[in-house]
């Protein structure tokens, strides 16, 4: 962004001030995340920076928190890291089967109805959680499914199938059709074809698409709210009640752990769109 | 020549019209048959329980069933002055019943929400009513309580009689439906939700100008800086993005308690004294400057996307013409870029009017929203109906916003990362 020589001089001060706006609102975006993980090091149980860790001195920082995390007696992290995880993976492959099959179906031309259909389907996303989670659990206690890790699930997969559905159609959108005519033509039969050229070529979409289920329901709280009982607590639900009645440096120990989940997510991510970017010939 | 002989056939004899209407017929099934399975599952599981919500919201069906034989009886009662020995007659029959069933509590609740008092006097009349002598109920009920020998409870327990009403829809706008059926405001000093419906809307469109304010100059910056540096800025739109909402809402937490690392920095600068710290939590500003952070990315990355494609000739060309950067910029830039600022606006709209975890731990009393007491009533009050009347009062406003959306950017133009 070097300015050219011949810029006269309010426009290159403006320059400066729209640059200097852009660094405070990129530290505005970022900064927050990292007050975290010093805080999460701290060796007294108050949430600000102790004179010692001012200093840096090696004393004032402590992995106690880390160790309340995992070892601390009556902790309830464990469980819910396990409850999180199994209903994470159980709502991202439902997601992700169900939301694949139906983007296969919206991106055919021959496809009746698609605007009024797309839009009942991505309405989980856009309709506010807290209404999602009042119709929801109205369901599930009816079908006698809250307070079960089914019923979260199920909900789960109301809420991921959305992200699925756009991330696979927007790859299925520059997909070349005529390949699967050609596998067609030599014989192959659909389920064929969708295994060996199909899914191949649109798995960075359909990952993509799963990575933002996972992380939908990973992080939901509100409608886990709703329906979770004792055994079906979620680190959202651990970290929600924590944060509600005392703010521990534990929290902020799970807080760190979970920023570098976020982290790697991020990086699968980016990879995986820019290997389908060059995968669907954009970018070259 | 008839026309039946012009008509080209394909090899099985049929006609090559019939065919390709067949072929595409099937194409048509099988596109849907892929899509019936999740449409299903959503309808079942998404669709309908919000049809059960609104039900649940006008549904009024149980004081109705727990008083069958009063409401029967109350049929040819005019409401002027004290129902006649039959009404209180079948009223004690009913109250019996209930008494049984042990539903008593639930008919006072009930009863209670439509005029205040009744609570006390049902359970004074449950135990009185043991010693009950047969005959002349209208004086034995009377007896117990002055209000049940007053009209205006009478009034109040036949005004529950329909099995449907749009009474919650009225609470939700802090009004209600008086004796005489007039629909009239509630007292000023108890509007709480009309305020919250407000505070919800200026909440909601101040956050979203903050957010097009701050994500505007980023997102142009994304997308005229060369791809490798753009790329690792994207990083610090991306990672908030992808991180935990609660794990964003508690380093704001954080940041703006009173010893916090703002007020610390307010204080280093001088700008407040280190006794007279702000309050930046547990008020409006918490809401505020969580939610703008929060949902920043939602507003930068729909801008990105749009001024990805604007080309840098553009502006090269408005220069050369005779405009100043600042004309160039507002005339030839500016105006490409609405469709983003559209998108991006109302997504951020949408997903701040229907905020909850944000605000419930950074509001307090003045930063909460309308989801808030949804949540409340669905938890704390267990007033079912009122959090649905509610729910879809909320959904009403957002689904008119995502029909707009759907009509300026639509629905399958979203983008995500």
């Amino acid at each position: 962004m070097a300015l050219p020589k011949y810029t006269e001089t309010h426009y290159r001060i403006w320059h400066y001030i729209y640059l200097t706006i852009c660094a405070a609102v990129f530290f505005f975006l970022i900064a927050p995340l990292f007050v975290i993980f010093p805080l999460s090091f701290n060796a007294e149980e108050f949430l600000v920076f102790s004179d010692g860790m001012k200093r840096l001195d090696p004393d004032a920082f402590s992995l106690r928190w880390y160790q309340d995390m995992i070892y601390g007696t009556k902790n309830p992290w464990g469980l819910a890291a396990k409850n999180s995880f199994i209903i994470a993976i159980f709502a991202t492959i439902g997601s992700v089967l169900l939301g694949t099959v139906a983007a296969l179906g919206l991106s055919s031309r021959h496809m009746p109805y698609k605007g009024l259909i797309m839009a009942v389907l991505i309405s989980p996303m856009i309709v506010p959680l807290i209404i999602s989670g009042v119709a929801i659990f109205f369901f599930m206690a009816k079908a006698g499914l809250a307070a079960t890790h089914t019923g979260i699930v199920l909900a789960h997969i109301v809420l991921g199938t959305p992200f699925v559905v756009i991330t696979v159609t927007a790859t299925l959108s520059g997909f070349d059709h005529s390949v699967t005519r050609a596998a067609a033509s030599l014989g192959s039969n659909p389920v064929n074809t969708f295994m060996k050229i199909t899914l191949p070529l649109i798995l960075p979409g359909v990952i993509s698409g799963g990575l933002f289920a996972f992380v939908t329901s990973f992080d939901e709280v509100v409608v886990v709210l709703f329906l979770a009982g004792l055994e079906n607590t979620t680190i959202p639900i651990q970290m929600w009640t924590g944060l509600r009645e005392q703010l521990s440096p534990t929290i902020l120990a799970v807080a760190t752990c979970l920023i570098v989940l976020s982290t790697l997510i991020l990086v699968t991510a980016e990879l995986l769109r820019r290997r389908s970017e060059r995968l669907r010939g954009i970018n070259q | 020549m008839s026309s039946e002989n012009k008509q080209i056939l394909t090899t099985d004899g049929i006609p090559l019209e019939v065919s390709l209407k067949k072929a595409e017929k099937k194409n048509k099934v099988k596109a849907f048959l892929l899509v019936a399975p999740l449409l299903l599952f959503i309808i079942i599981t998404y669709v309908f329980p919000i049809g059960d919500m609104l039900m649940r919201s006008v549904d009024d069906k149980m004081v109705t069933e727990m008083l069958p034989k009063t409401y029967k009886s109350m049929e040819t009662w005019d409401g002027e002055e004290l129902p006649p020995e039959e009404v209180f007659e079948a009223f004690y029959f009913d109250f019996q019943r209930l008494i049984e069933e042990e539903r008593e509590g639930k008919l006072s609740t009930q009863l209670n929400y439509t005029k205040n008092g009744f609570k006390s006097i049902i359970k004074k009349l449950r135990r009185k009513s043991k010693s009950f002598e047969e005959g002349n109920y209208k004086e034995q009920i009377m007896a117990v309580h002055k209000r049940w020998a007053d009209v205006e409870y009478w009034r109040a327990i036949k005004r529950r009689a329909p099995a449907y009403t749009y009474q919650k829809y009225l609470k939700g706008m802090d009004m209600y439906e008086n004796e005489k059926g007039e629909i009239v405001n509630v007292a000023e000093d108890r509007r709480v939700h009309r305020i919250l419906w407000l505070r919800t809307l200026e909440i909601a469109f101040f956050v979203t100008v903050f957010c097009f304010l701050m994500a505007y100059p980023i997102a142009h910056l994304l997308a005229t800086l060369p791809m490798k540096y753009s790329n690792l800025l994207m990083i610090c739109v991306l990672l908030p993005f992808w991180t935990s909402l609660l794990v964003r809402t508690a380093s704001w937490m954080i940041l703006l308690q009173q010893q916090g690392i703002v007020n610390d920095f307010f204080v280093m600068i001088g700008l407040v004294s280190d006794d007279n710290r702000i309050e930046m939590m547990f008020n409006k500003t918490g809401s505020y400057v969580a939610m703008t952070q929060i949902l920043l990315p939602f507003m930068v990355l729909p801008l990105y996307s749009v001024m990805k494609t604007i080309s840098p000739s553009l502006m090269r060309a408005g220069k050369s013409l005779g405009g100043t950067p600042f004309i160039a910029f507002w005339k030839v830039y500016f105006p490409l870029t609405i469709p983003g600022i559209g998108a991006g606006c109302l997504l951020v709209f949408i997903l701040a009017i229907g905020y909850y975890i944000t605000p419930a731990l950074v509001g307090g009393a003045s930063g909460t929203l309308i989801s808030n007491q949804i949540a409340f009533h669905m938890k704390s009050t267990l007033d079912w109906s009122f959090a649905s009347a509610m729910g879809l009062m909320l959904l009403s406003g957002v689904l008119v916003i995502y029909w707009l959306y759907n009509k300026l950017v639509g629905i399958d133009n979203i983008k995500l990362g």
